[in-house]
């Protein structure tokens, strides 16, 4: 890995930018804006690490908390906050951004990055150091979904150009670990026939050369990789959880001194690359974009009622088109109504 | 016009090789549909001539075939995915209703699904569990499916085609008693003066009583028709074709004649399609009603063993019989 001074300042600015708006979007959440929200709180150089390895032609597909790849990918992070604020489905074009819409069902992206790897081989873009590959991003539940080792399965037999980026965050909500595997994670790909690795998902440079080497054999038609980034879930499952109920604070603290933040600015001081006019001018533009992403998360409208009747089928319904007519006239019908 | 004499079966693995031809995107996926050419050979041949990266074998794992569909579908491919046999639908359950119907909805018409799921469906040939079911009602009901059944070689052939040049997903149920039947299908005539996938069709006027019926039981309301017009009787049968969208004013307009009618299909009666047919029906064409909409169907119970089958599917008798009863009011 070869970062220039200037390359490493900014993997630091990525970790405190994406932890702040992270931190902004919780916030909202409390104060009725958002209806939940998934914080990605000390999974950041995971994300970070491994959302920077991606070249621009690679394809990932996320889960519902990948927000700082997201971020990483040059996506306004405004794009999945209406997802949780309730106005829409978290739609998005996963083509314009190579980054596929949030997935909620646990581990069925897998087999869509799966199929789009697939895909990538069909189309002869791998076995050269400019082909593509796919990232599909899970947490260590999703690693016992019966879709997650189909795709493995699809991708070893296949021979799939795609990176299996796997953040053990140690909790599935409230089940630790231990109630999804015997074994180390990494060591499942073993079994299908591929390589594993785990990598401190804390260590942003780690996470960072471990994805790029695993994307760079899978543009180059080596195959698939499961990466397990060793990682832990320092908020809760989503807003809506209570993680005192199921976790004790010592443990919370254990992990609390391996912050990825705290592990880069020590690098960064140590290697002398960085002073705190530096730290202070990345902590006051992650203030700015979070104070901007609010002000854009408030202004967001609701949708109008009769566009739940939009888009559900591409070459339209008759039958549906009737059916929204006949909702239009009905709220048409109340006095003094907009429609 | 080159009208060829052919099976269900042949006239599907025919479509299929056009749309194979047409464009180089349309790619065929399942369980032993490539060097098997599938278990009921509907896939004959195309392997061999289209080569193993369009016509694909793949893991035994159905939710697998569906899922990687859809990510293929992302990447600019049109998946045609075999379930081999209706029972085994389920596990692809999850990926068919929670993301192959929901992704254009879901990216407010980002994203296009062009994936085509056949099915063989239905009874009447004797098997095991699970290889008789018919589930259409389980995918008619989720919004951003489109669902369709042919009844004949010549509905097979185009319907097929249609079905992949679509750009929703369709759920496309053939009714696997019927591959082995013959009938004609002109293989000349272009797609484009084809007869709508999406519309139902009137396949024998009648009089008297509108019967309704879909892919298997469409023969077998024809030939309750033959045997009811020796007693006199004229029954006009209508062929659903679409069961979602359905379309229905072909039927609203023959049951505003007939002012009777019975829905037949193997399913359980309990929720099937007739349910919502009827409820429909009911209300559109409530004054020319001389009696209830009936429904002929298979019973609330799991599909029987083999050896008492014949006892539990739909079959002249009963449909006749439901006819008979909707005199009595």
């Amino acid at each position: 890995m070869d970062f220039t001074d200037d390359e490493y300042r900014e993997l630091y600015r990525d970790l405190v930018t994406v932890r702040r708006l992270d931190a902004e979007a919780t916030a909202l959440q409390r104060q009725g804006e958002l209806g939940i929200w998934a914080s990605l709180l000390g999974q950041e150089a995971a994300q970070v690490g491994s959302g920077r390895a991606l070249r621009a032609q690679d394809m990932a597909f996320p889960t519902y908390r990948e927000h700082g790849v997201l971020y990483c990918r040059g996506i306004d992070p405004i794009m999945p906050l209406g997802l949780f604020r309730g106005v829409d489905q978290g739609g998005w074009d996963p083509n314009e951004f190579k980054f596929n819409m949030y997935t909620i069902v646990i581990g069925a992206q897998t087999l869509h990055a799966t199929g789009y790897a697939m895909g990538i081989a069909m189309d002869g873009k791998t076995g050269s150091d400019d082909g593509e590959a796919v990232i599909a991003y899970f947490g260590d539940g999703a690693t016992s979904q019966g879709d997650v080792n189909e795709a493995f399965i699809w991708a070893t037999v296949f021979h799939s150009p795609i990176v299996f980026f796997c953040q053990n965050n140690q909790y599935a909500i409230s089940e630790p670990l231990e109630r999804q595997t015997r074994i180390p994670l990494y060591r499942r790909a073993a079994g299908f026939g591929f390589p594993g690795v785990r990598v401190d998902g804390n260590d942003v440079l780690a996470s960072y050369a471990v994805t790029r080497t695993a994307l760079d054999n899978a543009r180059l038609g080596q195959g698939p990789t499961l990466i397990e980034a060793y990682t832990y879930r320092m908020g809760a499952h989503t807003t809506s959880d209570d993680p005192t109920r199921y976790r004790i604070a010592s443990e919370v603290e254990a992990w609390q001194a391996k912050d990825p933040i705290a592990r880069m600015k020590a690098f960064l001081d140590r290697q002398q690359i960085a002073d705190e006019s530096f730290f202070a001018d990345v902590d006051g533009q992650a203030r700015r974009e979070a104070v901007h992403l609010r002000e854009r998360v408030l202004d967001m409208p609701d949708p109008d009622p009769l566009t739940l009747f939009d888009h559900v089928y591409a070459d339209g319904s008759p039958e549906l088109d009737e059916q929204r007519e006949q909702f239009g006239r009905y709220l048409a019908s109340f006095e003094g109504s907009a429609h | 016009m080159m009208a060829e004499t052919m099976t269900m079966g042949k006239a599907l693995n025919t479509g299929l090789r056009r749309s194979l031809e047409a464009d180089p995107k349309v790619i065929v996926m399942g369980e032993d549909v490539g060097k098997l050419g599938g278990v009921f050979r509907i896939t004959d041949g195309l392997q061999k001539d289209f080569g193993d990266e369009r016509v694909i074998d793949t893991p035994l794992a159905e939710s697998g075939i569906v899922g990687t569909a859809v990510g293929l579908a992302i990447r600019g491919y049109r998946p045609v995915c075999e379930i081999q046999f209706d029972g085994f639908v389920y596990p692809a359950y999850d990926q068919i209703v929670s993301q192959v119907a929901k992704m254009h909805f879901r990216s407010q018409g980002k994203v296009r699904l062009p994936i085509v799921i056949r099915i063989p469906f239905g009874g009447g040939i004797g098997a095991v569990e699970h290889h008789s079911e018919s589930p259409e009602a389980y995918f008619a009901h989720t919004a951003g499916l489109k669902v369709v059944s042919c009844s004949s070689p010549a509905d097979a052939y185009a319907m097929i085609q249609q079905a992949i040049a679509s750009d929703d997903p369709i759920v496309f149920m053939e009714p696997k008693r019927r591959y082995w039947e013959k009938g004609e299908v002109d293989t000349d005539a272009p797609l484009s003066d084809a007869y709508p996938l999406h519309a139902a069709r009137v396949v024998r006027p009648g009089t008297d009583v509108t019967v309704l019926a879909y892919g298997p039981m469409v023969r077998t309301a024809v030939d309750a028709a033959t045997a009811a017009a020796e007693d006199g009787r004229s029954l006009e049968v209508v062929d659903l074709r679409t069961l979602s969208p359905l379309d229905l004013g072909a039927v609203y307009e023959s049951v505003r004649r007939t002012g009777r009618c019975v829905v037949v299909h193997e399913a359980p009666g309990n929720l099937g399609m007739g349910a919502e047919v009827a409820a429909r029906i009911t209300e559109h064409c409530f004054y020319s009603l001389e009696a209830p909409v009936l429904r002929v169907t298979g019973f609330d119970t799991p599909y029987p063993a083999a050896r008492v089958e014949e006892d539990y599917l739909p079959d002249l008798d009963r449909v006749l019989d439901a006819v008979d009863r909707t005199f009595g009011w």
